[in-house]
């Protein structure tokens, strides 16, 4: 396995990671009420989204510059 | 006599050398820390109590992005050798030196958070956490300990906790315990639970691999750098096995932080 396909397995976990990351976040603000869970949660979900357009532009750029 | 495969790949298995190399020593490392995370699952299924909330997950999870953006920059290096844009190597991997220190770093404030957080068992059982109103060696000395009991344990009544987190806002809230009612004290340091104990060990030892991981690549944006003008394409194969581990241990703390810190 190369290092742009390791890439895409780490950014793939990354995402799940921050998804996981935004539903403890709720989880956490029902059961306390602190609104600091919200922008948690809310900055976890944005970011498992980026995460996304950074591995499909990471593929496509690899393939535009035949790096294997 | 030249080794054969250092910069081209094997032609039966499209391997090169060290990429051989790196992934046997990477498949012992999946044993390491998959011997340490089945320890912890079954330590934490066989405990009776398991503590929470006692780690601060901003601070993991800022530790969990700088990690992430250094694997993006990694392989930004990677890519700029492949391109021959040396300029560009140097500047992606610097950052990456950047964030490996960074995350260093703030893990040893946290380290210095709990070696300053302290738990006292008394001779009941209740167990109050906080931060000690007086110097360790006083407190050694002392026949009474003086806290500052976390806000967690406001919801306890027992041993005048009552009292103290009633006192009015700017007031000082120390409790003053006498050491004959005390049946065990002591900082947050691997001895105090189970917990804390599988937690500095797992984290400690990434942080050796994050550190192991800094010098090799400290070397290859340095002296080792020097390859690129007789060798190119041998220093990227270089960098791309150095970026393999990189990846693997930002991999191995996607799984520490919601193992310790969220669950």
């Amino acid at each position: 396995m190369s290092l742009r396909q390791f890439h895409l397995v780490f950014i793939t976990l990354a995402t799940l990671l921050f998804l996981t990351f935004g539903v403890w976040s709720i989880y956490s603000y029902i059961q306390s009420h602190e609104l600091l869970y919200v922008w948690l949660g809310v900055g976890s979900f944005l970011f498992g989204i980026l995460a996304v357009i950074y591995g499909i532009w990471f593929l496509l750029k690899m393939k535009k510059m035949k790096i294997y | 006599m030249e080794i054969p495969y250092t910069v081209t790949a094997r032609p039966d298995t499209g391997l090169y050398n060290a990429k051989v190399g790196i992934w046997l020593f990477l498949a012992s490392e999946v044993m390491l820390f998959g011997g340490l995370f089945s320890a912890y699952i079954f330590l934490r299924l066989g405990a009776t109590h398991w503590p929470h909330h006692i780690l601060n997950v901003p601070m993991g999870l800022f530790n969990t992005m700088v990690l992430i953006s250094s694997s993006i920059t990694m392989v930004m290096a990677w890519s700029s050798l492949k391109m021959r844009q040396f300029s560009n190597y140097r500047k992606w991997l610097g950052i990456t030196l950047f964030c490996g220190v960074l995350f260093l770093s703030v893990k040893s404030v946290e380290y210095k958070d709990k070696f300053h957080h302290y738990g006292i068992i008394l001779n009941s059982g209740q167990e109050i956490t906080g931060h000690l109103a007086m110097t360790e060696e006083e407190a050694i000395h002392s026949d009474v300990l003086k806290i500052k009991p976390d806000p967690e344990n406001a919801g306890d009544f027992l041993f005048q906790l009552k009292s103290i987190f009633s006192k009015p806002e700017g007031e000082e809230k120390v409790l003053e315990i006498p050491k004959k009612e005390i049946r065990w004290w002591s900082n947050f340091v691997p001895k105090y639970n189970t917990y804390l104990a599988t937690y500095f060990t797992m984290t400690g030892i990434h942080a050796l691999h994050i550190l192991g991981g800094l010098l090799v690549l400290g070397y290859f944006w340095g002296p080792g750098a020097a390859l690129y003008r007789t060798n190119p394409e041998h220093l990227a194969n270089r960098v791309e096995v150095a970026g393999l581990f990189w990846h693997f241990v930002d991999l191995v703390w996607i799984f520490l932080f919601p193992t310790l810190y969220l669950f």
